[in-house]
């Protein structure tokens, strides 16, 4: 399928599985599960750096319209949509012939552990700017850290279960195609 | 000047980073004014009208629970009826305490709306409950809201035509006036923002002889919400070292967990009472 409609269907999944389902989820006070940033870590490597972090600022603030309280999510998607290029440069080498894939994934990245890298290294910066914005209103520090540990770990198995249960056919791009 | 430029040029994704962290973290500080103008309008009607047909769906699994609530409801309200009670005495007249002086006539001070709860959350340091009713039938910004069971929800923080947006009790600028039902003492009841359903009640002075198990009261002291209905139930009560006041940990009559249907509380005298506190402030 075409980029554009493909991530246009993804957002609006995402948004509405993170707010209709997993919002309702309760597993502990501790622990909120966020799924819907993915979004960010799926799309395109080769995306415009000012448009991945526009992308960013909307997809938090969709994910704030159903809380009610705006800024929160839209502060920590543009923070993870910042950094995402940096992490992809330190991961994979820059050579255009071994990254010939579209998006991250687990094959693109060359195996579970970068990719495990990737994921967990950006689902703990959003949970801790996240929950670093919310706790400055309760000056909590270990409430804070616990809180952002055992999310960060709870997301990154809901990440890796999306990752074995959604399919991405990932083509080869080559110039001969 | 063409330095300045070269610096934009070089630096833009990060600027522009900051720029939008700068906005976002604009949005939380100002949240208050910003978002009844500009958020609360639209982006209310759009996802209240996408949790209004999820709470269609999710409600199907809860009908026994809601079912029970209403019976519960019906049964107080059975036992409020002018022929359950007997007055044996004719020359015994009930005295109606108003603020216009007519024997004849009762003025009523508070009517109870029902709405339906079709959003709510419990696990966000600031919780929001979503009623799809709004402006267009009656509901205003400040009205109190209780559950079937007579206890306290909340306060209407926002509405729009369709949807009212209410500050849950668990949220942490939610201030109410409790009292302690046996005792008396009234005392200001906050939530700390940790667990669910757990209350926080300062300013009950060391003097008074409370006892795990006392129930807490609205005071009545606020326009939003009438005296008597219940708040919580005292669960543990701890010496505050540095005041002469008790920490309570209550825990609170209405479950955030299982919300289904709310009553909105207004007071006719509400408009009355904030516009002789507003002629206060402009005096001072």
């Amino acid at each position: 399928m075409a980029t554009i409609p493909k991530n246009i269907i993804r957002f609006i999944l995402l948004v509405l599985f993170q707010a209709l389902i997993l919002d309702h989820i309760r597993l502990h006070q501790m622990i909120t599960p966020y799924l819907y940033f993915i979004f960010i870590l799926w799309l395109p490597f080769k995306i415009n750096r000012t448009l991945l972090m526009l992308l960013g600022a909307c997809l938090g603030f969709a994910i704030d319209g159903f809380r009610h309280h705006p800024g929160f999510h839209m502060a920590a998607c543009v923070l993870i949509a910042y950094l995402r290029p940096f992490i992809i440069n330190v991961l994979i080498s820059q050579d255009e012939e071994v990254n010939n894939y579209e998006e991250p994934s687990i094959r693109s990245m060359g195996g579970l552990l970068p990719y495990l890298i990737y994921a967990g290294v950006l689902s703990l910066l959003h949970n801790a700017w996240l929950f670093l914005l919310e706790a400055w209103q309760f000056g909590d520090a270990w409430y804070f850290i616990l809180k952002t540990g055992l999310s960060t770990l709870v997301t990154l198995a809901l990440v890796l279960i999306t990752e074995l249960i959604v399919n991405r056919p990932q083509k080869f791009r080559t110039n001969t195609a | 000047m063409r330095n300045i430029f070269l610096f934009i040029g070089r630096h833009f994704n990060l600027l522009f980073c900051l720029l939008l962290q700068g906005f976002a973290i604009y949005l939380i500080v100002h949240y208050s004014n910003y978002h009844q103008a500009v958020f609360g309008e639209s982006a209310n009607q759009v996802t209240g009208y996408i949790n209004k047909q999820s709470s269609n769906f999710y409600n199907y699994f809860k009908l026994k629970k809601i079912n029970d609530s209403l019976l519960s409801a019906n049964e107080m309200l059975y036992n409020k009826l002018r022929h359950d009670f007997e007055i044996p005495d004719t020359a015994s007249l009930m005295a109606i305490d108003t603020l216009k002086i007519d024997s004849l006539t009762k003025y009523r001070k508070f009517t109870y709306l029902s709405a339906r709860v079709v959003a709510n959350s419990v696990a966000q340091p600031n919780n929001y409950i979503i009623l799809s009713r709004g402006s267009n039938r009656n509901l205003r910004t400040g009205m109190g809201v209780i559950t079937p069971g007579n206890s306290i929800m909340g306060v209407i923080t926002s509405t729009t035509g369709d949807y009212a947006v209410v500050m849950s009790l668990l949220h942490k600028d939610t201030r109410l006036s409790g009292k302690l039902a046996r005792r008396g003492e009234t005392g200001q009841v906050s939530w700390d923002g940790k667990i669910p359903n757990i209350l926080t009640m300062t300013g009950v002075p060391k003097s008074s002889k409370v006892t795990v198990g006392d129930t807490v009261i609205t005071s009545g002291f606020s326009t939003s919400f009438p005296a008597g209905l219940l708040i919580g139930r005292v669960e543990e009560i701890y010496a505050e070292k540095s005041t002469s006041n008790f920490l309570l940990k209550l825990r609170s009559f209405t479950n955030f967990n299982n919300l289904s249907y709310a009553f909105a509380i207004d007071n006719v005298q509400q408009i009355a009472v904030n516009h002789l506190l507003d002629s206060l402030k402009n005096i001072h």
